[in-house]
């Protein structure tokens, strides 16, 4: 008898640690529908919008780009003397991590568009030592980029005189699935969260 | 006998005022390593690092004790007023451009120079304020 309780406790045990490990979701809306005459409550999660910007070869890039991967979504400019360094710096150990995964992406925003032009980040790719293709430094019109900084990727970003280097933002990396909905936001200055993204990353490769 | 420990005391007075002495500067090394530091930590570490190792080829790594011993003098102008003059370090070359720093006063581009010449395995000992104003004025 006694053996049996023990039995069905580590059984309980194994099946709490089988759940898989599953990360929120950011941005999660509750929609009240009638549907036959009944109120039904219904959940949905905002995604990604399509886009149209260029890479760092001026080859036209959009959201297709990014299908059955997941990525990780920035804001920087190449002259930023503050945290975009720090940013990539450590962007660059996922980087390395994933490097030949194709499943996963990267999408480094420009937020200088007047003078990162696609031929200027090529060149900062290639000293930052990106070789494959997986790491995308996007160019767009500013309206576009600062739109989807702002109310998609939730981001700020502003351009400001007196900020170093003349442009003011925030230095989140923002993890999007292979349903291009938001993750995950994590503070690319600092070491902790990076290591959280990796981490996280792992659980949502699994993620079918 | 007398005379010996007449000698004896005068030794040990010269001693101690020499030791006082080494002891004085070494102080002042260190006020200008750890001030140094400081400075680094909010200017300078988010190119080159934490650890002097730069990024990538956009930011050489400061290791190059040879390079920064030929170059002491240009360091402090390159500090000031920045630079994107290509420079070879580690036997590699590194074209990207160094964005200026006026805020930074002289005695601060003073510390974070001992501090960077004396960290990252480089140990080059003190350069004074008097030579970074100096070197200042020499700044093409």
């Amino acid at each position: 008898m006694r053996n049996l309780f023990a039995i069905i406790i580590v059984f309980t045990l194994c099946s709490c640690n089988t759940e898989p490990e599953r990360l929120p979701f950011m941005q999660m809306e509750v929609v009240e529908n009638v549907v036959d005459g009944k109120t039904v409550q219904d959940t949905t999660f905002r995604t990604i919008p399509d886009f149209k910007l260029y890479n760092q070869d001026s080859t036209v890039v959009t959201l297709k780009d990014f299908d059955n991967a997941i990525y990780v979504a920035d804001f920087f400019f190449t002259t930023c003397p503050t945290i975009c360094p720090i940013m990539h710096r450590n962007l660059l150990k996922v980087y390395k991590k994933y490097e030949h995964n194709n499943q996963v992406k990267f999408a480094s925003h420009t937020i200088d568009v007047k003078y990162d032009k696609p031929s200027v980040m090529k060149a900062y790719a290639k000293k930052l030592g990106i070789r494959t293709k997986n790491w995308e430094f996007l160019w767009g019109t500013r309206d576009e980029i600062y739109a989807l900084a702002e109310r998609n990727y939730m981001v700020y970003t502003k351009e400001e005189a007196q900020a170093p280097g003349g442009f003011a933002h925030q230095g989140y990396l923002i993890l999007v699935d292979k349903h291009k909905r938001i993750r995950g936001a994590y503070d690319g200055t600092v070491d902790e969260d990076v290591h959280k993204l990796m981490a996280d990353m792992d659980i949502l490769l699994k993620e079918k | 006998m007398r005379k010996n420990i007449i000698l004896a005391i005068f030794l040990t007075v010269i001693s101690a005022i020499i030791y006082a002495c080494q002891n004085a500067s070494e102080i002042e090394l260190s006020t200008y390593i750890s001030n140094g530091k400081d400075i680094y930590r909010a200017n300078c570490q988010n190119c080159h690092g934490e650890n002097g190792e730069g990024l990538g080829e956009l930011a050489p790594p400061l290791t190059d004790s040879v390079f920064l011993e030929k170059n002491k003098s240009k360091l402090a102008c390159y500090i000031k007023n920045g630079t994107d003059q290509p420079m070879t370090i580690n036997g590699k070359t590194y074209q990207g451009k160094m964005p200026a720093f006026p805020k930074l006063q002289t005695i601060d581009i003073a510390q974070v120079t001992v501090y960077i010449t004396n960290a990252f395995g480089n140990k080059q000992g003190m350069y004074k304020y008097e030579q970074v104003a100096k070197d200042l004025q020499e700044c093409k």
